[in-house]
C-alpha cells in the first residue's frame, strides 16, 4: 500500500509542475495586462506598478522567482486586490467552497444512492423510469437555470428561504447546496443503478435470495458494497469538480467562495491569483483522485494485486 | 420482491424534509430590510468586489461608494444642487488672480481614532498621493499644483517645493499653476481624501502599495463611517464614526455593502427584502418597475457618455466624410427608445449637459440623406467599394444589442456592411490601446462636474484618445481653457472644442448614461443628480413606510 501511495505521489509532482508551467506562460500570453483599465494610466504609473510587482524582469526570471517563492509556500500578492496576498484569498475562500461542496455531495449521495437502488430493484417499471427520467432532467438542467428557478419558487413566491448570502441569514445555505448537488445526485443515481444491476445478477446474490434473506438485507449487506464501487470512483473527480466548478452557484447566490475569485482573477489578468488558484485546485484534484483510488482498493480486495 | 422497506424509509423522509425546510423558513419573521429599519442598518448593493479602500490606489466606482462613507475631503457637494459646500474645511479664500487657495480646517475635525485632523495631514496625504512608486493613477490630476508634475515625474525630490503648504495646524494653502476654476470640485474626488500618517506608516513605507492599513482592525479615516468588517466577496460593513465632526447629523448607524456583480441577482435580493437600494436595475426589469412601482425606481441623467471611437488611420475612416456619414446615419433616438430603454438620452456631442452650467451647443445632425451624399462624395456611393469595416465591443449583452442596431442602420441607410466583433474586456482594452481596431465601443464617466473631464481626453496623443486623431486648434483650446480664470471665456473654448469633435468626428457620441437604482420606500434622503452623488450622512430609515412592499 505504501508503495502504491508513494508511486502515485511521485507521478503527481511532474503533473503539477507541467500545470504550473503551462498556466504561467499561457496567462502571460493572453492579451492585456493586470493594469489595463478603460481609463489608461499614464506610462510612468504603469512603469512604477510593473517595477513593484517585478513584471519588468525577463519572463524566465519571473518564472523561476515565482517557482522559488511557491516552494516556500508564498503564492505572491494579488494584483487586483493590492492589500491581499493570494495565500490569504485562498485561505478565505476555500473553506466556504469546501463547505458548499460538502453539503452538495452529501445531498447528492443521500438522494442519488437510494434512488439508484430503487430503480435497480425495479428495472423497467415505473419505479425505474420515473426516477431515471428525473435524473436525466437533473443532468441536463444547468445550475444557472435551476438556481434562479429555485430562488423564484422558494425565495420570492413562497418567501421561505433567502435568495442570497452565506451564513448571514438562517437557511441561506439550503438553496445553493440543492442547486449544486442536484446534478451530481442525478449522476450518482444513474451510476448506482448501473452498479447495482450488475451486482444483483451475480450468483452470490441469487444464493442469498435462495437462502430466504430479505431484500433490504441482501441489498445493504451483500449488494451495496460491490454496487457502490462505481460511485466511489466517480466521487474523487466529482468532489474536485464540485470545488473547482462551484463558480456559477457562487455567483448566483453571492457566496464568497474560491470559485468566484478564480474566474474573476482570469478576467482581471491577476496573474498570481490565477496561478495560485490553479496550483491549489490541481493539487486538490490529485489528492481526491488518490483518496478515491485508496478507498476503492480498500473496498475491492481484487484490486489489492500485490498483496495476495 | 416489493421493497416495502424502502417505501417506509422514503415515507419517513418526507415529513422530516418538510420539517427541515419549515424550520428554516422565515414564516412571519421580518425581512432583512425591515430588521434593518429597526436596527438602523442600511443594506446596499455595490457592484463588483472592491479592490481596496485606499483612496490613492483605487480607481473604481464601487470603491468610491465605500470611500464616500469612510473619508471626507476639504469640501463636499450639496446633494441637491451639487454646489461645493464646506466639509473638513469650514471656509476658504481665493486670491484675486485665482491661483492661491487658503483653507481653514474645522477645529473639531478629527480622525476616527480621536486625533485632531490638521493641515499637515493634508500635506502628508498629497505628498503620498504624488509619490511615484505608489502608482496612484490619479496623480496627474494634482499637476495643477505648482511643481507637482516635476515631483511626480521624479525631476525634483523636495516636496516642500510643491504648491501645498500648512501655514499652521488649521490653515492650508494651495498654490496653483493657473486659475483652475474647477479646483474646488476636484477636491471632492476620492484621490484628494486624506490618509493618516501614523496609520499608514505603521504598516509600511509612505509609498508602499497594498499594506494592511486598510484592514478593518487597522483602519483610521475621517469620514462619517469607519470599517467594522470586510470579508471579500461577501460583505463590507461600515459603522458610524463617533469622532466625525458632524456625527450628530448622521442618522444611520451601520451600512452593509454587498458586492453583487449580477444586476439580476441584485434585483432578486431587492424583491426578497434583502436590500434597501440597488446599484443598478437590469434592463429587462426596468419597464416593469416603471409601470408597476415607479416610486421605487430612481433614475436620472448621468454624467457619462457612450460613444464609438474611430481609428482615423484606417484606409476608409481617415476620410472625414466617411466618418461623418456613419455618424449622421445613426438614429440615436431609436437606440435609446427601443434598445437601451432605461432613461438614456440621445447624445449629439461628447460632453453631457450638466444642468448647472455647461451644455454643448454643437450637435451632429441625424440626416441619412446627407449621410448618403457624403459617402458618395467620398467615393463610396451606396456603400459600394468601401473597405471592410469591423465594429468591436467588449463582451456584454447590452453592447451587442446596440451594435446590432447600429449595424442595421448603417446597412439600410448607407449600404455599408460592418462586421461585429466582441472581445473579452482585457483583449478589447489591449486592442484599443494598440490601435488594432477600426470602430470600437467606448464610454467615459466624468470625474468631476466640468467639461474638461471629457474634452481633455481627445488632445493629440492623449493616453485616452486612442483614435489617432489630433487637431492643433483643439489642443490650443483645451490649453487656453486650462489657463484662464474667466468662466465665460472658458466655456466658449469648450463649446468650440465640442464643435471641432462634431465637425471632424473622431468619435460618434451615441447616448448619455442614466443612473438607475431601486430604492425601498423606507429609505429617505436620496436625491437624484447628474453625478449620482448620494452621501450617506443625509440618508435616514423610516420604518413606518417599510410595509409598503
Amino acid at each position: 500500500m505504501t508503495k502504491f501511495i508513494f508511486s502515485r505521489v511521485a507521478q503527481a509532482v511532474p503533473v503539477i509542475f507541467i500545470v504550473i508551467t503551462l498556466t504561467f506562460f499561457m496567462v502571460r500570453a493572453a492579451p492585456g495586462g493586470p493594469f489595463d483599465a478603460d481609463r489608461a494610466a499614464p506610462p510612468e504609473v504603469i512603469a512604477a506598478l510593473n517595477a513593484k510587482y517585478n513584471l519588468d524582469a525577463p519572463l524566465y526570471e519571473q518564472f523561476f522567482s515565482y517557482l522559488g517563492d511557491m516552494l516556500h509556500g508564498d503564492l505572491g500578492p494579488s494584483f487586483k486586490y493590492p492589500g491581499r496576498s493570494v495565500n490569504e484569498m485562498i485561505a478565505g475562500g476555500f473553506p466556504v467552497t469546501l463547505e458548499l461542496a460538502t453539503y452538495a455531495i452529501l445531498l447528492a449521495m443521500l438522494i442519488g444512492i437510494p434512488i439508484g437502488i430503487v430503480a435497480a430493484l425495479n428495472t423497467n417499471t415505473a419505479k425505474d423510469y420515473l426516477p431515471m427520467s428525473f435524473a436525466m432532467l437533473g443532468i441536463c438542467l444547468p445550475s444557472f437555470v435551476l438556481g434562479p428557478m429555485l430562488i423564484l419558487i422558494f425565495g420570492i413566491w413562497l418567501e421561505m428561504l433567502p435568495v442570497s448570502g452565506w451564513g448571514q441569514t438562517p437557511g441561506d445555505k439550503i438553496l445553493p447546496a440543492i442547486t449544486l448537488g442536484s446534478t451530481y445526485a442525478a449522476y450518482i443515481a444513474r451510476i448506482t443503478r448501473g452498479g447495482m444491476l450488475e451486482i444483483l445478477s451475480q450468483d452470490y446474490i441469487r444464493t442469498a435470495r435462495a437462502k430466504g434473506l430479505s431484500t433490504p438485507r441482501i441489498v445493504i449487506v451483500h449488494a451495496l458494497r460491490g454496487g457502490i464501487t462505481p460511485v466511489i470512483s466517480f466521487l474523487g473527480p466529482a468532489i474536485a469538480g464540485l470545488i473547482a466548478g462551484s463558480f456559477v452557484v457562487e455567483s448566483i447566490f453571492q457566496i464568497p467562495g474560491l470559485g468566484r475569485f478564480y474566474i474573476q482573477a482570469a478576467f482581471n489578468r491577476d496573474y498570481t491569483m490565477v496561478l495560485g488558484t490553479t496550483i491549489f485546485f490541481s493539487v486538490l484534484i490529485v489528492i481526491f483522485n488518490l483518496l478515491a483510488d485508496l478507498l476503492l482498493v480498500w473496498l475491492n480486495p481484487r484490486l489489492r494485486g500485490g498483496k495476495s | 420482491m416489493t421493497p416495502t422497506y424502502f417505501k417506509r424509509i422514503s415515507l419517513l423522509l418526507i415529513p422530516f424534509l418538510t420539517l427541515g425546510l419549515m424550520a428554516c423558513s422565515k414564516g412571519d419573521s421580518k425581512s432583512q430590510v425591515e430588521l434593518g429599519n429597526e436596527q438602523s442598518i442600511l443594506h446596499l448593493g455595490n457592484g463588483t468586489e472592491i479592490s481596496d479602500v485606499d483612496p490613492h490606489i483605487t480607481t473604481g466606482m464601487p470603491e468610491y461608494h465605500i470611500q464616500m462613507a469612510l473619508f471626507e475631503g476639504l469640501v463636499a457637494k450639496d446633494p441637491k444642487t451639487l454646489e461645493i459646500i464646506p466639509a473638513v474645511a469650514e471656509s476658504w479664500t481665493v486670491s484675486e488672480d485665482g491661483t492661491t487657495y487658503t483653507f481653514k480646517i474645522r477645529d473639531n475635525a478629527k480622525w476616527s481614532d480621536g486625533d485632531a485632523l490638521t493641515a499637515q495631514d493634508f500635506v502628508y496625504s498629497y505628498h503620498r498621493a504624488m509619490m511615484p512608486a505608489l502608482g496612484n493613477q490619479y496623480a496627474y490630476s494634482l499637476y495643477i499644483l505648482e511643481n507637482a508634475e516635476a515631483f511626480h515625474k521624479g525631476e525634483i525630490s523636495d516636496f516642500s517645493q510643491v504648491g501645498i503648504h500648512a501655514i499652521d495646524d488649521k490653515t492650508l494653502e494651495f498654490k496653483l499653476i493657473a486659475p483652475v476654476p474647477y479646483f474646488l470640485k476636484l477636491l471632492d474626488h476620492h484621490s484628494m481624501f486624506p490618509v493618516q500618517q501614523k496609520t499608514v506608516e505603521k504598516f509600511g513605507a509612505m509609498d508602499e502599495r497594498g499594506t494592511k492599513w486598510t484592514r478593518a482592525e487597522n483602519f483610521v479615516g475621517n469620514g462619517a463611517y469607519t470599517i467594522k468588517e470586510w470579508t471579500p466577496n461577501k460583505i463590507f460593513i461600515a459603522e458610524k464614526n463617533p469622532n466625525y465632526w458632524d456625527a450628530d447629523n448622521v442618522s444611520i448607524q451601520q451600512i452593509y455593502f454587498y458586492p453583487v456583480e449580477l444586476a439580476t441577482t441584485e434585483e432578486r435580493m431587492f424583491r426578497a427584502g434583502q436590500l434597501h437600494m440597488t446599484n443598478d436595475v437590469p434592463l429587462e426589469k426596468f419597464a416593469e418597475y416603471k409601470t408597476d412601482a415607479p416610486d421605487m425606481l430612481y433614475t436620472a441623467p448621468y454624467y457619462g457618455t457612450y460613444f464609438y471611437r474611430f481609428n482615423t488611420e484606417n484606409e476608409a475612416l481617415k476620410d472625414v466624410r466617411v466618418r461623418k456619414a456613419l455618424a449622421m446615419a445613426l438614429d440615436r433616438k431609436a437606440i435609446t427608445e427601443r434598445v437601451t430603454k432605461s432613461g438614456e438620452v440621445p447624445a449629439y456631442a461628447l460632453t453631457p449637459p450638466d444642468d448647472y452650467g455647461y451644455k454643448a451647443l454643437a450637435a451632429i445632425e441625424y440626416n441619412p440623406e446627407k449621410a448618403r451624399e457624403l459617402l458618395a462624395e467620398a467615393g463610396y456611393p451606396g456603400g459600394e467599394g468601401i473597405p471592410a469595416l469591423e465594429l468591436m465591443y467588449n463582451t456584454l449583452e447590452s453592447h451587442k444589442k446596440i451594435a446590432l442596431a447600429v449595424q442595421q442602420m448603417w446597412k439600410t441607410e448607407l449600404g455599408v456592411d460592418v462586421t461585429l466583433q466582441n472581445q473579452e474586456w482585457k483583449v478589447y482594452l489591449d486592442r484599443e490601446r494598440t490601435g488594432n481596431f477600426q470602430i470600437s465601443r467606448a464610454a467615459w464617466i466624468g470625474d468631476y462636474l466640468d467639461p474638461s473631464t471629457f474634452l481633455e481626453m481627445f488632445v493629440t496623443d492623449g493616453g485616452n484618445n486612442k483614435t489617432n486623431w489630433g487637431n492643433a486648434r483643439y489642443d490650443e483650446l483645451i490649453n487656453m481653457a486650462a489657463n484662464t480664470g474667466d468662466l465665460d471665456k472658458r466655456f466658449e473654448y469648450f463649446q468650440e472644442a465640442d464643435q471641432i469633435l462634431v465637425d471632424e468626428v473622431p468619435i460618434i457620441p451615441v447616448y448619455y448614461y442614466a443612473s438607475k437604482h431601486l430604492v425601498h420606500p423606507s429609505l429617505k434622503g436620496i436625491n437624484t443628480n447628474v453625478m449620482d452623488y448620494k452621501p450617506y450622512k443625509y440618508m435616514t430609515l423610516v420604518p413606518e413606510s417599510g410595509a409598503a412592499e
